[in-house]
């Protein structure tokens, strides 16, 4: 405010105005610059999408999708029980990890505003969102496969569940501190407990960040490949033994029958799998942003 | 905001004490006119009454007006409901100023002369005196020169009392003084609601500086 | 010059705050030393400049700050008799007695019923019937009835500002408090809707005893029957209104509301 009442008492009637020249070009190459990372990133989308559809789009079918991987050379060769060792990882996983991970945000949130232990849990949760995959896998291994002295399903869904947790809590956290304070003490005036207030009113409120929030994380750890191949492994048979043996998914069969593989039969039912994973990511995706969006205030 | 209303409240002011020397000349010029039987200024004061009316109107509007546009509350408002006040008994001593001349000049056109015994000049110079400490009480802001000023009151109401019977004796002895005892009983009447009205302004004062109505309180 | 008032000699004060301080959590102190009576089924109005401890006074009655760590209140707060500050006062039940309204509406993201009926489910055990009833009639009496009751099961977020704001005024009246606390209830909200919430005061002072915190001094003036005037965390002047809004004791006050502040 000062410096507007100097400035109108400073500068002369008659002003030197500064070329505009160099402020429209400034505007249009930023404009330029954001234009082309915008394409490249959409278009890097689509391509990947594209070679998807394009190569896998073959391997689709009915049968593909209701029959149980095979070795090389077996007719009617699928997917099925990759398909069903995912679900099972993935809800497993799920399980584990969105009672700890929401109790862990309310906990942030709610609780431990600016405490010195709620900043050191953050911490946590951020270098844990940053810890490389493969490193939880190696984790998972020495802890509970090398112990357990087999591969299992379950040792998977351990590994999917550490990788989700920071990720929800961090989601919870952040839906839950977006509820006014308003809205805290309206619940508390009426003489709601603490805990009454938490869930009946602050958790309702967020609910559908919420969910979104677990959707992502679902959908982040479903094509998760590298932490499974050191606990769940692979297994062509119907993932019977899910806590015991090998299981299979359809992360590590994408690796297997590409890379592991010289044959383009092989090579094919790889492509077909990852057209199954990124439409199932890409669906949740969607549901998450379009159902459980927050509504416009 | 605020400069704003205290620059209009100033003007206000400055109108309100503009309308009270017009006013207050009216009862100098009535009272002189009264002196002197001097017909042709008691029409003047007549004439002018209609300016002093206007200028009354006009300022209760302007009052209306702040009072409508910045809703002012405990001393901007007893200062605008005061100068309201004021604005209202101020054009009463006009007009009642224009009464006395109307006397003067009915008692001029009736050859009647003032009984010696009617001291209507000092009265009117009492009045005046009360007229115009009430006004600088309000200037000053002196509550205390306004309640002095009050008890004066009594007074003038007792010389009213003394003109009233002394009239009333005049109409019955039927001399030919007699002729101007309704006159002078009007002119007296008017001095003694003058006399009123400088009270009323001073009991206005002292609720625009205390906050009190003193007004209907046997003590003050 | 003894006028006294009698009626003002007659009045109960529901609530007695004595020597009242309040510190937040960095220590700063807020309020001080306050002292004052809010007289029952009255509207008592607390006005003053913005950061003045207005608010914090208020949130001290139904001990709302308690929500935030390390803030504290010292002093006594007698309601009916009771110190409201002392550990052994039961809050839950405090805040059954005394309601609160904020300065934005906080409906809950339920239905216009729903929002209404919570206190009830969670301060009574009433029958279905019980329920709808008194949902009704708080309603009612919060003038929204008329606009809500084709849409009862609409969410309560839907609503416009002001209705938003009347639920919140049924949400705490639902359960019959005693004391109806309001925090700046009208500053969100447009002016009629102001004029329609400041009418349902004037009709919900005959049964509860109403504090509202504001900083529109007409909307004081205009509804409240005390006013109390803080600046900087002291209590300068309090009285009935319309002394104090004609003839102010203290110059601080006269400052104020006249506009002559900062």
């Amino acid at each position: 405010m000062a410096f507007r009442s100097n400035a109108s008492a400073t500068i002369p009637a008659t002003n030197p105005l500064r070329p505009l020249f160099w402020r429209k070009a400034q505007n249009r190459l930023v404009q330029t610059i954001s234009v082309i990372a915008l394409i490249l990133a959409i278009g890097a989308m689509l391509w990947i999408l594209g070679t998807i559809f394009s190569r896998g789009g073959d391997a689709l079918s009915w049968a593909f999708l209701t029959n149980p991987s095979k070795p090389y050379g077996l007719p009617n060769n699928g997917i099925a029980n990759a398909l069903l060792g995912t679900l099972m990882i993935t809800t497993t996983a799920s399980a584990i990890a969105i009672p700890i991970a929401l109790a862990a945000g309310i906990g942030l949130s709610e609780f431990g505003k600016q405490s010195r232990f709620a900043n050191l849990m953050r911490f946590c949760i951020n270098v844990m969102m940053g810890v490389p995959s493969i490193l939880i896998g190696l984790f998972v291994y020495i802890l509970w496969v090398v112990p357990q002295k087999s591969f299992s399903g379950f040792a998977g869904a351990i590994a999917l569940a550490i990788l989700m947790i920071p990720v929800i809590t961090r989601t919870t956290e952040d839906m839950l501190r977006m509820v006014s304070d308003h809205l805290r003490e309206a619940a508390l005036a009426l003489g709601c407990s603490r805990y009454q207030m938490i869930v009946q009113i602050v958790c309702k409120s967020a609910r559908n960040g919420l969910v979104s929030g677990i959707l992502l994380a679902v959908a982040r750890v479903a094509g998760e490949t590298a932490p499974l191949l050191f606990t769940a492994l692979f297994a062509n048979t119907w993932p019977r033994e899910f806590f015991s043996n090998p299981t299979a998914n359809i992360p590590v069969l994408i690796t297997e029958s590409t890379t592991n593989s010289p044959f383009e039969a092989m090579h094919q039912i790889g492509w077909g799998a990852a057209l199954v994973i990124a439409l199932i990511v890409l669906l949740i995706n969607i549901v998450a942003k379009t159902c459980f969006r927050e509504p416009k205030k | 905001m605020r400069d704003r209303f205290t620059y209009e409240i100033t003007l206000l002011k400055q109108r309100l004490q503009q309308l009270a020397s017009s006013s207050r000349n009216a009862l100098v010029e009535a009272s002189n006119a009264l002196q002197t039987m001097d017909t042709a200024r008691a029409q003047g004061i007549i004439e002018n009454d209609m300016c002093i009316d206007a200028e009354e109107v006009a300022i209760e509007e302007e009052c209306l007006k702040l009072i409508a546009l910045y809703q002012p509350v405990a001393k901007d408002l007893r200062l605008i409901i005061t100068i309201l006040k004021i604005n209202t008994e101020l054009e009463r001593v006009a007009d009642l100023s224009a009464n006395i001349a109307r006397s003067v000049i009915s008692l001029s056109a009736h050859h009647c002369a003032i009984p010696n015994t009617m001291d209507l000049t000092t009265m009117a110079k009492q009045t005046d005196a009360m007229l115009k400490g009430a006004l600088e009480a309000f200037i000053c802001h002196h509550p205390e020169q306004a309640r002095a000023i009050i008890q004066e009151d009594d007074v003038i109401d007792n010389l009213n009392h003394k003109h009233y019977d002394f009239a009333q004796h005049l109409l019955e002895s039927q001399c030919p003084e007699m002729c101007s005892a309704l006159d002078t009983i009007a002119i007296s009447y008017a001095l003694e609601r003058i006399a009123d009205s400088a009270t009323n302004i001073c009991e206005d004062i002292i609720y625009l500086n205390e906050g009190v109505i003193v007004r209907h309180c046997p003590q003050l | 010059m003894n006028t006294v008032n009698t009626a003002e000699h007659m009045v109960n004060s529901k609530i007695k705050v004595r020597n009242l301080s309040f510190y937040y959590e960095n220590g700063h102190q807020a309020l001080f030393n306050n002292d004052l009576d809010i007289h029952e089924n009255a509207i008592t109005a607390v006005i003053g400049p913005s950061g003045c401890g207005k608010s914090t006074h208020l949130r001290t009655y139904n001990r709302i700050y308690s929500l935030h760590r390390g803030q504290r209140a010292e002093g006594e707060i007698w309601l009916d008799g009771v110190n409201i500050l002392s550990p052994e006062m039961d809050v839950l039940s405090l805040r059954r007695r005394v309601g609160m309204i904020f300065q934005r509406p906080t409906p809950f993201p339920m239905s216009v019923f729903e929002n209404v009926a919570y206190p009830l489910r969670l301060h009574f055990k009433l029958s279905k019937r019980e329920i709808g009833d008194r949902v009704e009639l708080a309603l009612r009496d919060a003038s929204l009835w008329e606009e809500v009751k084709d849409s009862l099961h609409k969410s309560g977020q839907e609503l416009s500002g002001g209705q938003q704001q009347r639920l919140c005024i049924a949400r705490a009246i639902v359960t019959e408090p005693e004391v109806l606390l309001l925090d700046e209830p009208t500053s969100a909200i447009d002016p009629v809707a102001t004029l329609k919430i400041e009418d349902l005061l004037l009709r919900l002072k005959e049964r509860f005893t109403i504090v509202i915190v504001t900083h529109n001094m007409q909307q004081a003036a205009r509804i409240s029957d005390q006013t109390a005037f803080f600046y900087k965390g002291h209590i300068i002047e309090t009285g009935p209104t319309q002394r104090l809004f004609t003839t102010p004791k203290e110059k601080q006050t006269e400052d104020y509301i006249t506009g002559r502040f900062g």
